[in-house]
């Protein structure tokens, strides 16, 4: 490696594998910036698997400069008109694929209609990728450590791809395969992703352990239910950094569900946590740890939620 | 080999220079403009060192390529002083002892730049939150949210 300020000149030298290296971190591919979503369809089909679509890049370019990924052309998106938008639509809050972290935290639609999504924000890494990244790249990229796959995946999320086939309405359930992998196909791209509206009566709690503030969660646990005569109703859960893919956990739904809650429904909840989940042992926590973990988040999210549903459902019913 | 000409303002200059696709900002910054003050620590999105302000909002230049800053505004280490006239928080920095060594002062100054436009910063929690994508090996980091709170109260509340 030679850096040498000053020059444009690169210095290209063989390695002992024979590779040519150089001095430049990424591999080489082609650039384009297309300006609407036919022509990111087209040069996405063109590339026949091997492009890659760029919107804030805060996850994509740390695997191009460790070369983990050489595509052999990145297509950005970020001057295609329109995908830059939070709407509601209905009673769903609609977040285009070039929407930033920043932009989803200070926007008043998700303060108002998606108030869990608004806390979550600001466990998104640091202030600097929030800048860059985009609700719909975290999506995409699929990592079941991260805030916004698993609000897709319990906000009863639909992810919108595109292709020069058509539009595409995919599901949270089966948008998320695996760690890092989701079930778009090679010529599809991400446009938009949809999430149901809070209810104004909904109760939410939130609550996620990572060794510093940013970090990838060792656990997080998600919840809104609400208040109906006293007892808990449509109840959703979910979970992240215990399994493979962001959860949505219905058995554990279904144990709160018309229950007031109480510190004996938590026990059985933090009971049944630990013998569905499936965490992994990794240098940060071993298995044990992350069950252990996400019994103490739940019962502090569902307290949380709970008391909030109650002030709301009562204030709802006067 | 794909090659791009771009146009970026770098500290209001206009510079225009073809490079390859792939050239990060934080290379073009260095190599093709010879602004070494910004400087490359990880180069994977984790340090800081190598921030700068892109259209007015803080981006990790290793993290960006230079091809997309293309029409861009771009703010780095050199605008904000000199040696002969420190900007206002380099001179934060040099009261507070807020650097050691240096090399992570031009992210974290490029970084606090964007907080005092941006950020409230009414707490020493929330300093210390906004401060936390950027690392320093030498101070502790002490010194430095004290250079921040002096300035977020110098500046007052945000409108």
């Amino acid at each position: 490696m030679n850096r040498h300020a000053g020059g444009t000149k690169r210095v290209e030298e063989v390695s002992f594998a024979g590779e040519v290296a150089d001095d430049m971190k990424p591999a080489q591919f082609d650039y384009i910036a297309p300006t609407t979503i036919d022509e990111v369809a087209a040069a996405l089909a063109a590339a026949e698997g091997e492009g890659k679509i760029i919107a804030g890049g805060q996850s994509l370019m740390p695997m191009i400069n460790f070369r983990l990924v050489k595509p052999t052309i990145l297509i950005d998106i970020n001057r295609v008109a329109g995908l830059d938008r939070i709407e509601l639509h209905g009673d769903r809050v609609r977040i285009g694929a070039t929407v930033r972290h920043h932009m989803t935290a200070a926007d008043a639609i998700i303060r108002q209609h998606l108030p869990i999504v608004h806390e979550a924000m600001h466990h998104v890494a640091h202030m600097t990728v929030r800048n860059r990244g985009t609700f719909c790249g975290s999506v995409a990229h699929a990592d079941p450590a991260t805030e916004m796959p698993m609000m897709t995946r319990f906000l009863g999320g639909t992810v919108i791809a595109y292709s020069q086939r058509g539009r595409r309405e995919i599901p949270a359930a089966e948008f998320f395969v695996g760690s890092l992998v989701n079930s778009l196909e090679p010529d599809e791209f991400v446009i938009r992703v949809e999430l149901d509206a809070m209810r104004p009566d909904a109760g939410w709690g939130f609550e996620e352990f990572a060794k510093r503030h940013g970090d990838f969660a060792l656990a997080c646990f998600a919840t809104t239910l609400h208040c109906v005569d006293g007892m808990a109703s449509d109840v959703r859960v979910g979970m992240m950094g215990v399994g493979e893919t962001p959860l949505r956990l219905e058995e554990i739904e279904g144990i709160i569900e018309g229950t007031d809650v109480s510190e004996p429904v938590l026990d059985m909840v933090a009971d049944r946590l630990a013998g569905i989940l499936m965490p992994n042992t990794d240098i940060h926590a071993s298995a044990d740890y992350r069950r252990h973990l996400s019994g103490v988040l739940a019962k502090r999210a569902l307290r949380a939620a709970w008391s909030r549903a109650k002030t709301k459902g009562f204030k709802h019913n006067e | 080999m794909s090659e791009k000409t771009i146009t970026v303002s770098v500290n209001g200059a206009y510079m225009t220079r073809t490079i390859e696709a792939r050239t990060l900002l934080s290379d073009f910054l260095r190599q093709d403009l010879c602004l070494t003050g910004t400087h490359i620590g990880c180069e994977h999105g984790v340090c800081g060192a190598c921030t700068v302000i892109l259209d007015g909002r803080s981006a990790r230049s290793c993290l960006t390529l230079a091809v997309q800053a293309d029409g861009s505004e771009i703010e780095t280490i050199e605008g904000q002083g000199s040696v002969d006239k420190l900007g206002r928080i380099q001179e934060a920095f040099r009261e507070h002892h807020g650097l050691q060594c240096g090399f992570c002062t031009p992210g974290f100054i490029m970084a606090i730049t964007d907080l005092l436009r941006h950020h409230p910063l009414e707490t020493d929690e929330e300093i210390r939150e906004a401060l936390s994508g950027n690392i320093c090996r030498c101070t502790g980091y002490e010194n430095i949210v004290n250079a921040v709170r002096e300035l977020a109260k110098e500046r007052g509340p945000l409108e």
